[in-house]
């Protein structure tokens, strides 16, 4: 596995006897117990995720809103203040570059916060946005470890390790504060569909920073959790993955990310073709499959109904909060509507799965 | 990680138990354990005709579907149904309630081509790269 990026908790994972994979060029924990376990503590507890590989790429000057506003498809003018603004980046033909969250960081600033496999990429892709544009861009994804403590327990366990008031704290926005001493940038935001937050600090804080929390939250069940849970938990919450639900070949309409796009706002990358594609129709959806036969959906399987195809699965597995087999799929639109009935091919077998409502897991809000 | 010395062993990461000409097959416990959590079993039909090296089923873990191969040839003549429902049997016992297919060998001189313990130990010790 030479050639691949290890974040500053590297060795930790090791330590911990976690089973190391590649994830867009980087050497990452897939597991350290087993998905299951890990994926039902974060439900139930708490998981701490090594999320250190995600990019974080800050823009600076006079023309930084402008060409925020430019890159992405939501309204930059909502990311003020202690507000994150989830949005997607597009390409001038709708395709998507990336999805990302913005953090507005006071007068002509922002943070982006990227995909790791898409550093690069979107970094070029930014500095050639930036021409005739008063814009410093900085790629310090290196030198930033970022760390996501999710589940119901999250709150309890962080709230005594900090000095502000994280209770306060509303879905979406963040804060600088102090963690187990160390300057953070803490966001109420995750990717598992619980209650948590993902912090942001200087690299070389991390294993010590890794370790205490986990220490701290030991009695009330905090484990470490892996990239598979990471993804068994997002696809339950339904929450898009680059390279599966987005891409340069998916639009983010078709992806259901409608409410991030804003077209009235004027002028961005993507913004005609998103507007032709709403004028004439969206091609295709993404909704949610539950099988009722056996077989586990996997990315790529065809959906059929009536003999015909009608779209392929995006993300598929068996879902451990809900002990069934769903998937994501991008179909045609209209071909199908909830409850109605397709089927998957299987290693070229045809398994039968029904239409549900997404998302297919919500938590229960106290 | 257990080895048991009465078995023998594929480069597949298939183990044999061998009574007479039958034949009980599952996979090792390296290989459960490299998967991680097993949540979906595929097994053939009683009857089914296999070739040495025929897929003969699928194991899914949560993050991947792999293929079972049969280390000898043979005629399916019992299958673990109870798998079905709890294929996680095979990361709790992956020599004993993990069994997966039984076979009439066509050939039981072809258990002659598959590893004992010691020969499969030292190949898992070498893609571990220890």
């Amino acid at each position: 596995m030479a050639g691949l990026k290890k974040t500053p908790l590297y060795e930790e994972h090791i330590g911990a006897g976690a089973r190391m994979v590649e994830f867009g060029g980087w050497l990452m924990p897939v597991q350290y117990t087993g998905i299951i376990e890990e994926h039902r503590q974060v439900r139930n507890c708490a998981g701490l995720f090594d999320v250190s590989h995600m990019g974080e790429i800050v823009i600076k000057g006079p023309d930084a809103f402008n060409l925020v506003q430019k890159l992405i498809t939501n309204d930059a003018a909502r990311a003020t203040g202690d507000r994150v603004l989830y949005s997607p980046m597009c390409y001038p033909d709708g395709g998507v570059v990336d999805d990302l969250l913005v953090y507005p960081q006071g007068e002509g600033e922002y943070l982006l916060v990227v995909n790791a496999g898409n550093i690069d990429k979107d970094f070029a892709w930014i500095r050639e946005n930036t021409a005739g544009l008063a814009v410093e861009i900085s790629d310090i994804s290196p030198a930033t470890a970022q760390l996501a403590l999710q589940g119901p327990l999250a709150l309890a366990i962080l709230q005594p390790l900090t000095d502000v008031e994280i209770a306060l704290l509303g879905y979406y926005r963040w804060t600088r504060g102090r963690v187990l001493g160390v300057d953070c940038l803490i966001s109420r935001t995750g990717y598992t569909g619980e209650d948590g937050f993902e912090i942001y600090f200087e690299a070389g804080n991390a294993p010590a920073m890794w370790r205490q929390l986990l220490a701290a939250g030991q009695k009330a069940g905090l484990v470490p959790a892996g990239l598979g849970a990471r993804d068994t938990l997002r696809l339950e919450a339904a929450l898009p993955l680059y390279g599966h639900e987005l891409g340069p070949a998916i639009n983010p309409l078709e992806a259901g990310l409608s409410r991030f796009v804003c077209l009235e706002k004027g002028e961005f990358n993507g913004r005609a073709a998103l507007a032709a594609q709403r004028e004439a129709g969206i091609k295709r959806r993404l909704v949610g499959l539950a099988m009722v036969d056996r077989g586990i959906p996997r990315p790529g399987y065809p959906v059929l109904a009536g003999g015909r195809e009608i779209g392929y699965i995006t993300s598929g597995s068996y879902a451990p909060t809900l002990e069934k087999n769903i998937a994501l799929a991008l179909m045609a639109a209209g071909s199908v509507s909830a409850g109605a009935e397709v089927e998957v091919s299987i290693r070229d077998r045809l398994q039968r799965a029904v239409v549900v409502d997404l998302p297919f897991y919500r938590r229960t809000k106290k | 990680m257990e080895f048991p010395t009465n078995l023998y062993y594929s480069k597949d990461h298939e183990w044999v138990e061998v009574e007479g000409n039958r034949a009980r097959i599952g996979i090792t416990d390296y290989a459960q354990e490299s998967l991680g959590d097993i949540v979906f079993v595929e097994l053939p039909q009683v009857g089914d005709e296999l070739a040495a090296g025929d897929s003969f089923g699928v194991v899914e873990s949560v993050k991947s579907a792999s293929d079972v191969y049969a280390p000898v040839g043979g005629k399916v003549v019992a299958v673990n149904e109870a798998l079905l429902d709890s294929p996680q049997d095979i990361n709790a016992d992956p020599y004993g309630k993990g069994w997966m297919i039984e076979l009439e060998m066509s050939d039981p001189a072809e258990v002659e081509d598959l590893m004992d313990a010691g020969a499969y130990r030292q190949l898992v010790k070498e893609e571990k790269g220890e």
